[in-house]
This record gives structure tokens, sequence and C-alpha cells, in this order.
């Protein structure tokens, strides 16, 4: 009696005690931190430590310092700026599309078309897009020959080529606004007629309501929505591959090089280069979280 | 009246924004479609069409078409991709919800993180991780399939863990699983026989969008399967050395999309549920 009272009775039992019950239920995610850590901490792992870490074992910066080489720093500047100009007209372009589908006045059956046709839109990249971007705006693409033999303009002599930054920044929209318009959508729902009222009561015009109201609160989602848009064209790389080859440098394009065969003779250089995106996406979507919680004050 | 004719202005200010993007969207499309019906010479046929789908342009063994045998493959690795990311996220998800509702922050936060790593990023990391001793998984056949689903199942996941984690919420998992416990039944028939029937239209969703994305994919499959085995790597190869086949490829897969998306929309009742895709 008095040395099961010391023992505590209760202790092997499971589920009394919260303490040993959180430490069992613990076991029941293991399954999903093994599949991560297989699939992608440690392959990501590889990534960092191999570009620490040199022939001999020894830790060096190295590779870190190669990247500053100025045919690689272009092809990141190029894929940043690609990024960048895609993700803002698209988001301004997919901004005005869902304004137009929900507070434009236009008709419900309309607007579910429209989020419909913009839901394939976002999920049609990669290869075939390159194809259709071809045939459209190639050097012997339909509109470039109507445009050349209709109108006679000659986009391929004024310098355009599709094969350059400006195409592909032309083929990422086609995914880029569409993308936008699904994420904005319910954000322009969820700001309240009531607001507007209230707006209205007090005699604001409807440039004060968007100025003092409308605006500020679409702010964060749309420049959180902006920063997954970056990401998307910043990584994106079969699109690429199948529209421009080599022509255009870009550094999705470079370490796909490197994959194939050691082109930079400097193996060590490729786990830098893969660092260096990674870094580059890590600061976006820590600046999309922080905008994910700012815009979830208000829309709830 | 003065607002009147502003809605009236307003509406055709809306009616113009659709317009612009309409175009923007269809006018590829349709050059596509018009150039896919030119195969044969000064007329309009579907000699593109039936060349991709009945010419076997490897000749080998089997004699059937590579478009079938790259779709059924594609096909194979979905239907793999989308078992191991059910049976992985959902009860992960749902013994969270339950069990270990600390730690949820830290789950969420490792599903956005395959937003961090590019599918080109990723393979790269595969490649040099596990083709060499101690995990030399590209050496067998299988041990690249099992990359290829790894890679495919994170590159989903962000999607698959919100739709479940959505799903979760919207049903009463608290007095289920008590019905459940109090009945007698263990956590594999809880979470097998309880959960997984009410998340069925989360499920279901997620597989579809699952599927979406393997098939367009080519990023990982040309480095794991550069043989054009898969439907991605397929639709590159005929791109590179045909002239009329890409185009009805193109319009093939664009169809694809939107089976997959009305089934979605279907599944999931109403537009706007499909924000999507990973890896391009």
């Amino acid at each position: 009696m008095q040395a099961q009272a010391t023992v505590n009775p209760l202790r092997d039992l499971p589920s009394p005690n919260p303490d040993r019950a959180i430490s069992m239920a613990w076991v029941g995610t293991v399954p999903f931190f093994l599949f991560i850590f297989a699939f992608l901490i440690y392959p990501s792992l590889t990534v960092l430590t191999k570009t620490f870490i040199g022939k001999e074992g020894a830790l060096t910066l190295d590779n870190i310092k190669a990247v500053f080489e100025p045919s690689l720093l272009q092809a990141y500047w190029n894929s940043i700026q690609i990024g960048v100009i895609s993700a803002f007209i698209g988001a301004i372009v997919g901004s005005l599309l869902a304004y137009a589908i929900t507070l434009g006045g236009l008709s419900r059956d309309v607007r579910a078309a429209v989020l419909t046709f913009s839901s394939v839109a976002a999920n049609f990249g990669g290869i075939p897009l390159a194809f259709a971007f071809v045939t459209l705006l190639g050097r012997t693409g339909a509109l470039t020959k109507f445009l050349r033999a209709d109108l006679g303009f000659d986009l391929y002599r004024m310098g355009f080529t599709l094969y350059s930054p400006t195409g592909l920044i032309l083929a990422y929209l086609s995914f880029q606004f569409p993308l936008m318009v699904l994420i904005m959508t319910p954000a322009f729902e969820g700001l309240k007629r009531e607001w507007r009222e209230a707006a209205a009561n007090l005699g604001g015009s409807a440039f004060d309501f968007w100025r003092y109201v409308g605006i500020p609160i679409l702010a964060p989602s749309f420049l959180g929505s902006t920063v997954l848009l970056f990401g998307n064209a910043f990584s994106a790389f079969a699109t690429a591959q199948a529209l421009t080859g080599s022509r255009v440098e870009l550094i999705t394009l470079t370490i796909s090089r490197q994959i194939s065969g050691d082109v930079l003779y400097n193996p060590g250089l490729s786990y830098a280069l893969a660092l260096g995106m990674m870094v580059i996406l890590a600061v976006s979507i820590t600046l999309y979280v922080w905008l994910q919680r700012v815009t979830a004050r208000w829309i709830r | 009246m003065r607002k009147n004719t502003s809605g009236r202005r307003g509406k055709l200010v809306a009616w113009i924004i659709l317009i612009g993007c309409a175009i923007y969207l269809f006018l590829p499309l349709i050059t596509q479609f018009d150039y896919s019906l030119r195969m044969r010479r000064d007329t309009l046929s579907f000699d593109a069409y039936y060349s991709v789908l009945t010419t076997n342009p490897d000749e080998d063994a089997t004699g059937i078409p590579r478009f079938y045998t790259a779709l059924a493959f594609s096909s194979l690795m979905a239907l793999l991709t989308i078992l191991v990311s059910v049976v992985i996220i959902v009860p992960t998800a749902y013994w969270v919800h339950m069990r270990v509702p600390k730690i949820k922050p830290v789950i969420e936060f490792i599903t956005i993180l395959p937003f961090a790593i590019p599918g080109i990023v990723l393979i790269f990391g595969y490649l040099r991780t596990y083709s060499a001793p101690p995990f030399a998984l590209t050496n067998t056949e299988v041990g690249t399939a099992v990359l290829l689903v790894g890679g495919y199942s994170i590159g989903v996941m962000p999607y698959i863990y919100r739709t479940v984690d959505t799903g979760l919420r919207a049903i009463d998992i608290k007095s289920l699983t008590e019905a459940a416990r109090n009945l007698g039944a263990g956590w594999g028939t809880v979470i097998f026989r309880v959960i997984m029937p009410n998340l069925r239209v989360a499920i279901l969703s997620s597989a579809l969008l699952t599927y979406a994305v393997a098939i367009g994919e080519y990023t990982l499959s040309n480095y794991l399967f550069p043989d054009g085995r898969t439907f991605g790597s397929y639709i590159f190869a005929v791109g590179s050395n045909r002239i009329f086949e890409p185009a009805a490829l193109t319009i093939i897969s664009y169809g694809l999309v939107w089976v997959l998306v009305l089934l979605i929309q279907r599944v999931g009742r109403g537009p706007g549920q499909t924000q999507i895709a990973g890896m391009r």
C-alpha cells in the first residue's frame, strides 16, 4: 500500500496523465516526419552542407564566392527580373479581373465562368504553353505574320523576339494573372458592403472609399499574392526550357545544365547556386507569411 | 440617376477588362488549334491528332503508340503519389488536430516549405543525395520511381494539407472519434473507416489536383526518366522532332486540364476551389 503510493499507480495508464499522453501522441507524427526528412530535409541538407564543405572535408566559402561571377549573377538577375515583372503585371491584371467579376456588376454566371477558365489557365503551364506561344509569336507565328503582312508591323525587325526575357514574361502572364484572379476574388468578396455604405453615409466618394478603406484593406493580400506569383515565375523551369532552350540565361536553366554535366567546371559551385535559389525563395516565403498574417486581421 | 450611369460605366469597364483578358488567354490556343489542323497541305484535317494517337514512332516491341504508354506511366505515378500523400497526410493532420494541437504550427510551417524548393533544386538535391551509396536509389527503376513519387508528393503537399485541414475543421472529429472509440474501435479503424469517409470530398479533389500536376510535370521526370517515359517528357520529345503533332498534343493536354478542373469543381461544389499548381 505504502509502496504503491510512492510509485503513483496512475503512471502506467496512458490517458489520465497528460504529459505521458502527449509524449505517446508524438509517435503518431513519426511517419510524416520520416517522409519529410527523406524527400525534403535530407536532400536540402545535402545542398547546404556540400556548399560549405570542400573536397578535403574542410569548411570553405569558395563555392559561395564563386557565385559572385558576372555571368552567374546575371542569370540570377534575369530570373529575378522576369519573376518581379511578370508578378506585378500579373497581380495588377488579375486584380482588375477579380474586381470586374465581384464589384464590377457582372452576373454570377460570368463570375463562375471566369473562375473556371482561370483555374484551367493557372494549371496549364509548362511545355504545351510554350508550344502555343511559339505558334502565336514565334518568328513565323500567326500573330507575327499577321502584323507583318497586314499591318506592316515587323516585330522581329523592331527587336522583339519571343526567345527573350520579354517573351518569357508574355508566356508566364498567361498563368500568372489567372492565378491572381483565384486568390484575389475572395479578397474582393471580403470587402463588406457595409463599409462602402458607411463611407458613403459619412459623405465619402467612391474615390475616398478606395483611398481610405478598400486599398489599405486589400494591400496586404495583394502584396502577399504578388510574392507568391514571384516565386511561381522565379522557380519556373519547364516553360523556359521549352521556349528558350538556353537563349536566355536563367538560374533554373543554369542549374539544369550543371545537372546534366559539369559545364561550370566546378561541381561544388552548383550546390551554392541551388542554395542561392532556396535563400531567395525563403525570404519571399517569410514575407508572404507575414503579409498573410496582416491580411488575416481583416478578412475572416 | 447619377448612381445609375456610374453603375453602367462600371459595367462597361468590367466587360472591357474581361474581354481583354479572354483574348490574351485564348489567342495562343486558337492559333495553336488552327495550326494543329494544318498537317495536310491546303486543307484542314485531324491528321496531327491521328498521328499522335495511332502511330508508334519508336517501333518498339509493344506496338502501342507512345502517347498511351506515357499517359499510362504518368497516371500510375500520379496514382502512387495520391496513395502516398493520402496515407501520410490524412492521419497526420487528424492526429495533430486530435492529440497534439501544440505542434500544429510546426506542421503548417513544414507544409509550406516546398514552396521554397523549386522543382529543379529538388531534383538536383535528389540526384546528388540518392544516386550514390549509401542510398543509390537511381540505380534501379523502382528506386527511381520512388524518387519521382516522393518528389511529386512533396510538390503537392502544400495544397493537399490545406485541403485536408479545411475538411477536418468542417466535421466534428472529436465527437466522431469519441463515438467510434466508445464502440470499441481502434485508432486505425477510426482513421480509415470513420474519418476518411467523412473527408472524401477533400481527398477526391486532392487526388484530381495531384493527377493534374503529375500529368503535366516535366522537371523531375525529365531527369529521372530521360527516355520520355512520362507524359511530360514525351510531349517535350515530340516538340523537338515533330512539326504539327506538338500542337495537337497541346490541345489534348488543354482538354485534359479542363476535364480535371471541371471534375474538381463538381466534387468541391462550385468554382474557386482550385488553387494550384506546383512544380513548373
